[in-house]
């Protein structure tokens, strides 16, 4: 194995602008594939890590009918929050937040929101709360920035939201933004207004009750309570790994496509060089080689374009990853647009998982690729391949 | 004579496929060899020279009949073992010289070194002595493209010499090269012929050649038609 390694160098170094050609388009591939599954790792846990900071914290009990892809469901689901729970409200550990209905009319339209309760002094959410602590005529709340763009409302501006209190009749108020905040979470942002967490009991006559109960802190184990279901942080994030899921399936084609024209650049100059080298097979079998060594030989020399390949891209791939995982991808389209935790610019992410499967997979598919060809040595007449007669 | 014979042929053909029927190339060749024999098949263009040196050298099989190399039969070898006799047992020298274009002279000459599992040590001092032989000392770092024909041929009389084997096949050697290289590639042979008792068997038309052999075996239609020993 030690001389096919030294024969095959030698063999590879010796066939010079080929061999460089080969290893330069299969070099691209490893910085691509790595450089793009870098990305979608990073995508991945920088959505996670902003859901965890702006909408899921550590886990949540959600009050038995909440059901966030159903508005309808949200005058059924709120409830008084469990008493075994109080300890852990009062010293900010579990943040309740109420969510109700209702309609919002800046500048006259009419839009509807959710409008949700939240304590002004929570520490779990990155949400700027605070700004919800100030007294002025009208109730303060605080928006998103898309919503901001979305209703053209700015911090200062008055509006009227409107919801059906428990007897079902409709009630309005006036409120005042107090506060904009940016965030990459959308359902954070669109289509909700924060409000303080008391005034929205109030509002409702729903005294001591809530929708959602947020923990700080990741939760090991929680006990059942009736009328509340837990949501660990693995479940409620469980919509971004599906997202990911299904950009990764449409990046493997990619990744196919581009393994597959280096593959087809290795299969040609295997092919080649069995046909023209075919004097140097029957050297190789005259010196005393068994036709299978040979074929041996020419796959490790194949495969090895992989391993050169891997070299040069830790030369010029190694500093374009590392610029990449510190200044970040910035995507050429809106990342508002997608419908989900995604950041404008993407920090990519390379685990040593990630490196090491991408080169063992490009080892394996070019070792695969190099032998096929060379399968067609074992069955050469060493006679006639001494001769290169050879078709 | 019997037990330093090192290559026994008896009652050996080779046909090879021809379309639908077949061509004989080897009609029943009946011939030995001793050690340290410098002997050559003579015969004109397909005559069955290389074809008899191929089975020789364990790169081809009868058809039928036997061929006895070292006492190994070449027909029933399996292909390692083949293998393995050419590695440890047979050198080989071609017409086009087929050196390994990227390796330099000292590197084409270790390689059968290589596959014996000879130390570094023992490698350098062996290929040192055989480029001494044909006096390419001071050539190691050329490759062959850089090389005369004559130069390329003595690499390739070195690379079949280094591991002293007991049977070298030359099959029309000089074939490539002018009067003077000829000569001078033919007295190293002669020369290592005499001091290393490696049995000589070359295939071959040139007058050249024929001169040196103390043995010639005519070939005539896949058959011998001479078997001439020369006495001095
Ligand atoms: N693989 C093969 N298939 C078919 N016929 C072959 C094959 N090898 C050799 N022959 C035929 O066998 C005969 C002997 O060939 P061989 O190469 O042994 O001749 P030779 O004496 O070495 O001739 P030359 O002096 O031209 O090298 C020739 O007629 C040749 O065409
Ligand atoms: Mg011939």
């Amino acid at each position: 194995m030690k001389l096919a390694i030294k024969l095959a160098y030698r063999n590879l170094i010796g066939a010079g602008l080929r061999t460089w050609l080969n290893v330069i388009v299969l070099s691209f591939s490893f910085v691509v594939i790595i450089w793009m599954k870098g990305i979608m790792v990073g995508w991945d846990h920088q959505a996670k890590t902003d859901m965890k900071n702006w909408e899921i914290g550590g886990g949540q009990y959600w009050q038995e009918n909440y059901d966030p892809f159903d508005p309808f469901t949200l005058s059924e689901s709120h409830a008084a929050i469990p008493v075994s729970l109080n300890d852990e409200i009062t010293n900010g550990e579990i943040v309740p937040s109420l969510i109700v209905s209702g309609t919002i009319y800046p500048q006259g339209r009419m839009q509807s929101v959710a409008i949700v309760g939240m304590n002004p002094h929570q520490s779990i959410f990155m949400l700027p709360t605070e700004k919800l602590d100030t007294t002025t005529s009208a109730i303060p709340a605080i928006i998103g920035s898309v919503s901001s763009r979305n209703l053209k409302l700015n911090v200062g501006d008055y509006v009227t939201i409107r919801w059906r209190n428990v007897n079902g009749m409709f009630d309005a108020t006036e409120v005042v933004i107090t506060g904009i905040f940016s965030c990459n979470v959308p359902s954070v942002d669109v289509g909700k207004i924060y409000i303080p967490l008391e005034k929205l009991r109030e509002m409702m006559s729903l005294k001591g009750e809530a929708t959602i109960l947020t923990f700080r802190e990741e939760q090991s184990e929680r006990p059942e309570i009736t009328g509340w279901s837990y949501k660990n942080t693995a479940t409620l994030t469980q919509s971004v790994d599906e997202l990911i899921q299904t950009k990764t399936v449409g990046q493997s084609i990619f990744y196919a496509i581009l393994l597959l024209l280096a593959m087809l650049a290795i299969f040609d100059t295997q092919v080649l060089s069995i046909f023209r080298r075919q004097k140097e097979i029957g050297t190789y079998i005259a010196l005393g080689y068994t036709r299978r060594e040979v074929v041996g030989l020419f796959t490790v020399e194949g495969a090895m374009h992989s391993i050169l390949a891997a070299i040069v891209s830790a030369i010029y791939g190694l500093p374009f990853l590392i610029w990449m995982a510190k200044s970040g991808w910035t995507m050429p389209i809106e990342a508002s647009e997608f419908g989900m935790a995604m950041a404008q610019t993407l920090y990519p992410v390379y685990s040593a998982g990630l490196v090491i499967s991408t080169v063992l997979i490009i080892v394996l598919v070019t070792t695969v690729v190099s032998y096929w060809p060379s399968r067609k040595i074992a069955k050469m007449n060493p006679t006639e391949a001494l001769r290169g007669k050879l078709q | 004579m019997e037990n330093t014979s090192i290559i026994k042929i008896e009652h050996l053909t080779k046909s090879f496929p021809m379309g639908k029927s077949k061509f004989t190339a080897l009609k029943g060749i009946n011939l030995t060899f001793g050690e340290g024999e410098f002997a050559g098949l003579v015969g004109p263009s397909g005559s069955g020279k290389t074809t008899l040196l191929n089975i020789v050298g364990s790169l081809d099989v009868p058809s039928s009949g036997e061929a006895k190399v070292l006492g190994e039969s070449i027909g029933s070898l399996t292909a390692k073992g083949a293998a393995r006799l050419r590695k440890e047992k047979l050198g080989f020298i071609f017409q086009s010289y087929n050196l390994l274009a990227v390796h330099n002279v000292f590197e084409n000459v270790e390689f059968p070194l290589l596959l014996l599992k000879y130390t570094a040590a023992e490698r350098k001092k062996m290929v040192m002595e055989a480029l001494d032989w044909v006096g390419l000392t001071d050539k190691v770092k050329s490759k062959p493209p850089q090389l005369s024909g004559g130069e390329c041929q003595r690499v390739a009389i070195a690379r079949a010499m280094v591991k002293k084997p007991s049977i070298v096949l030359a099959d029309e050697p000089t074939a490539n090269l002018d009067a003077a290289n000829s000569h001078n590639i033919l007295q190293t042979m002669v020369k290592l012929n005499e001091e290393l008792k490696t049995t000589f068997l070359f295939a071959t038309h040139d007058e050249k050649v024929i001169n040196y052999l103390r043995r010639k075996i005519f070939l005539k239609d896949g058959n011998v038609d001479q078997d001439e020993i020369s006495t001095n």
